[in-house]
């Protein structure tokens, strides 16, 4: 069902856990799914993605995209990251269950929600 | 360490052995006349007294099938179109198996009106709910003895004597009662009855239905007559024996059998409970079946928690959303009043006589573990409180998916 890379990054996430007073914090997710992530970025002056976390409660593929997309997204300019898509995420982890697409497959939503958190706290 | 029993349970070793004559040596079909087939049909029959006697039923009440599922459908297609001139009104409860909930809508479809009863916080039925459901045209009640997820065990003693006093005809899908509780067609006055042998040790793709002498069914499959004229097609003999041995082991330790498994499901229960905070337990604490362990856990998905025990060796399922195939939740947990953000942290541990109270620390201990390190990755577990976290909606974003 699940890819040796959907396993991996299952049973071993990269880059759980929050950041405190984060550059930008970004949540999506459905209830009825049953998933619900929060990405959160530390952007430098140079709008480069240093650090960045994430929470998920999820199943196997809720979580292992979310360490993907932290994995994908580290080091990266915000306005180059806003452009992963949700196929970046599948892609970079050989696959998802077609089932497991849309409910589970949320980090790129996440992460753009986070830069879009980091872009509205610098225009104050 | 396998605590799914609830979807199968492996065949025993007596029940594989008296099976292999069957697949080899004593091959024959049992309508032929030759010695060959005469013993095929001997082992049959012997494998019918079996199934019989384990639900206080006649011999000739039992007819095999290829499973619960087509014991289910036969049951209440089968009465359905038998008596659908005397009415076609049937009750029944939302928590059934889907193998009685598709064929209830499937009915539907042709015309019967079909009642889901609702059950109570427990997963258990009204009895008053199910006395004003009873319709003049109501033919058939079909209730479930014990739910395959909660393990909740419904009154179908009471529910038998107000269907016999209305002259109803009663269906039960025991599949997951028989070989574990006592069951007894004629104390509980049922006509019907479905029963599966995979669940009790036997082997997969054969079951049985009981009919009560004198109830008429309408003929599904048709063909060279086999079972009585009501289920035409060559026996599955090797499973048939399978399913007979098994039978025969399941009374023999019918009491021992709950008497060990209580005290497991006990003591697992308690110690779950105690070791994880906002643990729950689904379903009636007494009302259940002696192997069935139904748990939610705050604040994670039950997707990784399976996943995540069988890392740890340990099998068992789950009524979340995410491992179903229609990402919906349990509607059997639904129906307990649960909402969804409760259904998805569900964990059924089903235990099988090979489990043992060594087991119930090993199972313990890694729940707490597993229910622990998803909590910490949760963003609605608050990790220095140790305790759950209310969503902040004004900081979610639903997005269109």
């Amino acid at each position: 069902m699940y890819s040796d890379k959907v396993m991996d990054h299952f049973a071993n996430p990269r880059n759980s856990g929050e950041i405190e007073n984060a550059s930008g914090e970004g949540t999506v997710g459905n209830p009825t799914c049953g998933d619900l992530m929060t990405i959160y970025i530390d952007v430098d002056d140079d709008e480069v993605i240093q650090d960045i976390k994430f929470k998920t409660f999820g199943c196997g593929a809720a979580i292992a995209t979310s360490s993907m997309i932290t994995e994908i997204a580290k080091g990266m300019a915000v306005d180059e990251a806003l452009k992963i898509t949700r196929n970046d995420v599948a892609d970079a982890l050989d696959g998802l269950p077609p089932i497991k697409m849309h409910c589970s497959n949320l980090a790129a939503d996440a992460l753009a929600e986070a830069i879009k958190d980091y872009k509205e706290k610098q225009e104050e | 360490m396998y605590m799914d029993n609830s979807a199968t349970s492996p065949v025993k070793e007596e029940v594989f052995n008296a099976m292999v004559p069957y697949l080899k040596e004593e091959f024959g079909n049992p309508s032929a006349f030759y010695s060959l087939g005469r013993s095929a049909k001997k082992a049959v029959e012997t494998a019918r007294e079996n199934v019989a006697k384990l639900i206080n039923a006649e011999t000739r009440e039992i007819i095999f099938t290829s499973g619960g599922t087509e014991s289910d459908n036969m049951a209440i297609k089968g009465i359905a179109f038998k008596l659908e001139d005397k009415g076609k009104h049937i009750i029944t409860t939302v928590i059934e198996h889907p193998a009685v909930l598709r064929t209830c809508e499937y009915l539907e479809t042709k015309g019967f009106e079909v009642t889901y009863l609702p059950v109570k916080e427990n997963g258990i039925l009204d009895i008053e709910d199910l006395k004003e459901a009873i319709r003049d045209d109501t033919i058939l009640i079909s209730v479930m003895h014990a739910n395959n997820e909660i393990g909740t065990i419904q009154p179908i003693e009471e529910v038998g004597g107000i269907a016999k006093e209305k002259g109803i005809t009663f269906h039960v899908d025991a599949v997951q009662s028989v070989g574990k509780i006592p069951v007894d067609v004629k104390k509980a006055n049922i006509d019907l009855l479905s029963i599966s042998s995979h669940k009790l040790y036997g082997p997969k793709g054969v079951g049985a239905l009981f009919i009560r002498k004198g109830v008429r069914i309408e003929t599904l499959i048709h063909g060279g007559g086999q079972e009585n004229n009501l289920r035409s097609g060559t026996e599955n003999v090797p499973g048939i024996v399978g399913f007979g041995k098994a039978a025969e082991i399941a009374y023999n330790n019918l009491d021992a059998n709950i008497e060990k498994l209580q005290e497991i499901r006990d003591l697992l229960i308690g110690e779950v409970l105690d070791k994880v905070p906002e643990a729950y337990l689904n379903g009636d604490r007494e009302e259940r079946l002696p192997n069935n362990a139904s748990f939610r856990f705050a604040a994670i998905e039950g997707e990784g928690l399976i996943l995540r025990l069988d890392a740890k060796g340990i099998n068992g399922a789950t009524g979340s959303a995410c491992s179903s195939k229609n990402l919906k939740a349990s509607y059997v947990l639904s129906a307990l009043g649960l909402e969804d953000a409760e259904i998805h942290g569900s964990l059924r541990l089903s235990l099988g006589v090979e489990n043992s109270i060594e087991d119930v620390e090993v199972v313990s201990d890694a729940i707490a573990d597993v229910v622990g390190s998803l909590r910490q990755m949760s963003p609605l577990w608050d990790n220095e409180k140790n305790e759950s976290l209310e969503l902040d909606e004004s900081k979610f974003t639903d997005v269109d998916h």
